[in-house]
């Protein structure tokens, strides 16, 4: 279903773009080797490298480039075996060197694509421009001190992929679903952990707006350094429904950069001077070009894991999930390990209805991450082990499976503790049949009279007499049978 | 005894270090305060007599024990301010690194100090190495020790002109420089000093405070072929910190001057003669060819077709990469702050304070040829003729061995003389520019005298990494040319 805004002057279609940028997953920088974990106090990971001290050059790090090459084989992207490093020229505070080492016309990585699931159970692909590798700035803290600002220069150097959509997004929807496809895809292999609140992905978003029908561009604007999906989706929407209202007034839409407003939800226009640069880019004379081998390309390719798409290709062949299942187990790596982990030589359609309905539901409840979940996928097998033997039933297990919630315990052991094992002596179960019958002859009456809907009461009668325990399989048999008789 | 000493030439000093003939502590000292003597030469930006001393006792001590590090080890030598040095200020004779002292050393200065050498001060050179007189340093202009007829003072050269002043002014047995477009070659000539700019990755460039990265590359600057080919040794090597630097064996040096030129190629490249170049100039470098001849050498013309390209493609990508390399002088983690009432002005004040004319005029020139809009037509232009000159020379090493060229097309100039003029000045590297665009080894040996009376050098060109047939035929072309002028003595008074 397309995305319109309705204006006086008929529909709307908006064209979105992305540039995201992705920190690289690294215990190093791009071009020194100084430490990147996320926190530390200001000012204690950086070398005199990332100081821009006199006399200090850059070299680049291979673990970082490996990694940017992993992620354009995880993009099925062209990976560049020549590529070139540049220097990107401004004044800033928080930028030591006066310039970041950037990729510009040779980048690392040329077109590729994703694949998105939509809410409707189809799919379509949005294409990849490029991606490149280049180095974060420093932060500028404003808020810390009336008349001065602090620099803390931690995250200067710090490799970044900057990953570029083509304008192939047309909903605020699409571009949630694309950047949560990116995120995981980066998530699989490892190359970046798609922190927003940490900053580790940051993104810039180009809106622009056409009639419905149309198939040029029409001027877009570029709103910096969006940093939620949630934030993403409403800076579309907001800057969408204000460029159709600039048209439908009269105007044009300037080409811009904006800023998102968190608080109001909106974007603002930056002024002029806050990005009217003329960066001069040219190539780094302290670094040679980056040429690759084919060898390694493939060596890095070979060792590539499954990623979301072809396990839930795989999911659903394999599995028989639908697609909306198999999108949803494949959609964090965590997940699907955990949910391949329960399914492996149990009924896989079971397995997942667990994991979705009842662990997503216990963790969401809990504000939980799958990886901190209180029931291991171990133990969660071995519940649906004990359903698939009769030990338990289905409403029992789902009792055992809140106390496994709460402490974590194993499912056997909990069964055993509580006394919960189902009852499939058919003699116990034959004594509260009989019971049961004995005690409500009116009702005996009725279903003898023709209503056998009201076996299902007896059913009930039957399992709260023995606590649910008891194999609800036999009871209907056995009242089927006493029943008629 | 003093005077001797400071006679000596480096080899000559190493080998009666090894003889035992004096000591690292005498040698020092005696350097020392010929230094100290030679302040109105303004030589040196910072002397450090009490770290040299310091450093020559550990050198004696060490020669006690059997355990000398190698030729280098108890040698003074003078270094240029250009070169980070740990503990000791380091300003690129500029005000905008106003109180830098670099908690590291450059690799080329740390090998120095791990064989053993003695520093015994920072010289001083042209800001930021932008110039070829001195006359740029923000702490004043360097006097070379020779003097003009009518008692002028001179310029050195630049931008190494304190090194060179230094070596001519036997202040020191050696010096290491930098060259990004003569700067160690020109100033040699017009001090009648040896002054090698080795192949670009030969010596790394970490620690060295940047002028122009894809150019800048230091070398020693010596008495003799045979001092900086030792010096040579000692500095080069393999750096990974810099990514330019080769992975390529350092051979030994100081082995190859014995080679000669017999059986050499020497060519003579024709479009080496340029308008306004002294008649003296000209007939010095047919004498060179001849002495060449003399020696063994074959003579053949050759023709490096883009050579009149060279220096105007220099002063597009040298200024390109300066405006850039210069970006982190701002004010913000270390040297000169002016304060301002916004960043921007902060920037402003900073490096309209701390920068000389000549880097402004030059970081606004690259800005310029970097910007939107010119960069193909200026910068990307340029790197095409510097492609063409590498050509040029790679064809021409196809016939020759090395080439032999004039390093500089006048004597060394009045202090003052060429200042309201950037293109006259910028006209001094005219012979020095082409090799190092093309990265090639080159060597300025000191040949003769002016009608001036002042030193001339003619400058060797090689193939890349191939430093020992440079020194080779350097070290002919010396022995042909028996050059022992020297300066008159200074501040004897």
């Amino acid at each position: 279903m397309a995305y319109l805004i309705a204006g006086e002057t008929g529909d709307w279609e908006v064209v979105i773009g992305l540039e995201v940028h992705a920190q690289i997953v690294s215990r190093a920088k791009l071009f020194s080797g100084a430490a990147t974990g996320f926190g530390a106090e200001p000012n204690t990971q950086v070398s005199l490298v990332d100081a821009a001290m006199p006399g200090m050059l850059p070299v680049i790090n291979g673990y970082c480039v490996e990694q940017a090459v992993r992620t354009g084989l995880g993009l099925k992207a062209q990976v560049n075996l020549h590529s070139v490093f540049e220097r990107k020229n401004y004044f800033y505070a928080d930028l030591p060197q006066g310039y970041q080492i950037s990729q510009y016309q040779q980048p690392l990585v040329g077109e590729g694509w994703v694949v998105l699931d939509l809410a409707d159970g189809s799919s379509r692909e949005v294409g990849i421009e490029r991606l490149h590798m280049e180095q974060d700035a420093g932060k500028s803290l404003h808020d810390r001190d009336p008349g001065r600002t602090f620099i803390d220069l931690n995250r200067s150097g710090i490799a970044l992929m900057e990953i570029v959509s083509r304008p192939d997004l047309r909903s605020p929807e699409e571009a949630g679903l694309y950047l949560r496809k990116l995120r995981a895809i980066m998530r699989y292999l490892g190359t970046c952990d798609g922190n927003m609140e940490q900053g580790s992905m940051r993104c810039d978003v180009n809106v622009s707006v056409r009639k419905a029908g149309e198939t040029d561009l029409r001027t877009r604007t570029e709103t910096k350094n969006v940093n939620s999906v949630r934030f993403v989706m409403q800076a579309i929407a907001h800057e969408a429904e204000r460029q159709v209202a600039v048209y439908e007034s009269g105007g044009t839409v300037e080409q811009e950069t904006r800023l998102f407003d968190p608080d109001r939800g909106e974007t603002r226009a930056m002024r002029a001077k806050e990005f009217a640069h003329d960066y001069r880019y040219f190539p780094d004379p302290d670094l040679l070009p980056l040429e690759l081998t084919e060898d390694y390309v493939e060596s890095i390719r070979a060792a590539l894991p499954e990623l979301p798409d072809e396990k839930k290709r795989r999911f659903m062949a394999g599995f028989g999930l639908s697609p909306y299942d198999a999108g949803v187990l494949v959609a964090e790596r965590e997940t699907a390990d955990f949910y391949e982990a329960v399914a492996r030589g149990r009924d896989a359609k079971t397995a997942a209805n667990w994991v979705i309905s009842n662990l997503f539901g216990a963790l969401n409840r809990k504000g939980l991450s799958i990886a901190e979940s209180p029931v291991s996928a171990e133990n969660l097998g071995r519940l649906l082990d004990l359903i698939a033997a009769d030990t338990i039933s289905g409403r029992i297990a789902k009792e055992v499976f809140e106390v496994m919630v709460e402490t974590g315990g194993d499912a056997g052991s909990i069964v055993e503790e509580k006394g919960l094992r189902q009852i499939t002596d058919t003699a116990e179960i034959e004594a509260a049949v009989d019971k049961v019958i004995a005690e409500n002859p009116d009702q005996v009456a009725k279903f003898r009279g023709g209503n056998e809907k009201i076996a299902g009461w007896f059913v009930g009668q039957v399992m709260k007499a023995t606590g649910g325990k008891a194999n609800p399989k036999l009871v209907g048999e056995l009242l089927k049978e006493k029943l008629r008789n | 005894m003093t005077a001797a000493l400071t006679d000596l030439t480096l080899a000559e000093a190493r080998d009666g270090l090894q003889a035992g003939s004096f000591s690292s502590v005498e040698l020092t000292r005696a350097h020392s305060a010929a230094v100290e003597r030679a302040r109105s030469l303004n030589a040196f930006i910072t002397e450090t007599p009490d770290l040299a001393l310091g450093l020559a006792e550990a050198s004696d001590a060490r020669r006690r024990r059997g355990g000398a590090a190698g030729p280098m080890d108890g040698i003074p030598i003078a270094v240029k301010d250009l070169f980070c040095t740990e503990g000791v200020s380091t300003t690129a004779g500029s005000h905008i690194l106003d109180g830098f002292t670099p908690t590291y050393d450059s690799t080329v200065t740390a090998n120095l100090k791990g064989a053993g050498a003695v520093m015994l001060g920072k010289t001083n050179m042209d800001e930021f190495a932008m110039g070829s007189a001195n006359m740029t340093s923000y702490y004043g202009p360097v006097k070379n020790p020779w003097k003009g007829g009518d008692g002028r003072d001179l310029v050195p050269g630049g931008s190494s002109g304190g090194s060179t002043a230094a070596v001519a002014a036997r202040l020191c047995l050696g010096a290491i420089g930098t060259d990004t477009g003569g700067s160690i070659r020109q100033p040699a000539s017009f001090c009648g000093v040896v002054g090698l700019k080795p192949t670009y990755g030969r010596c790394s460039r970490w620690g060295i405070v940047a002028f122009a990265s894809s150019l800048d590359q230091a070398g020693p600057m010596a008495r003799t072929v045979r001092d900086a080919a030792v010096m040579l040794g000692a500095m080069a090597g393999h750096d990974a910190r810099d990514s330019t630097s080769a992975p390529v064996d350092v051979p030994d040096f100081e082995a190859a001057l014995s080679a000669g030129v017999g059986g050499l190629k020497v060519g003579i490249p024709k479009e080496y003669v340029v308008d306004g170049m002294a008649a003296e100039i000209g007939r010095l470098w047919e004498k060179g060819a001849a002495w060449l001849k003399e020696s063994g050498a074959e003579i053949v013309e050759v023709s490096l077709p883009h050579t009149r390209h060279a220096l105007p493609a220099y002063y597009i990508v040298a200024p390109a990469e300066a405006s850039s390399n210069l970006a982190r002088y701002d004010g913000v983690r270390y040297g000169l702050r002016v304060a301002g009432g916004s960043l921007d002005e902060m920037y402003e004040n900073t490096r309209g304070a701390g920068f000389g004319a000549e880097v402004r005029r030059r970081v606004l020139i690259g800005t310029y040829v970097l910007s939107a809009g010119y960069y193909d037509a200026y910068y990307l232009k340029a790197q095409k003729v510097r492609t063409l000159i590498a050509e040029d020379f790679r064809r021409a090493f196809e016939t020759v061995d090395v080439l032999l060229t004039p390093t500089a097309p006048s004597a060394a100039f009045a202090i003052g003389e060429k200042m309201d003029d950037p293109i006259a000045m910028y006209l001094n590297d005219v012979f020095t520019v082409p090799a190092s665009l093309a990265g090639l080894p080159a060597i300025s040996v000191p040949a003769g005298l002016s009608a001036g009376g002042l030193p001339l050098g003619l400058q060797l060109i090689g193939r890349p990494f191939d430093e020992e047939t440079v020194l080779g035929a350097a070290h002919a072309l010396e022995a042909a040319a028996g050059f022992d002028a020297r300066p008159p003595p200074v501040g004897e008074a």
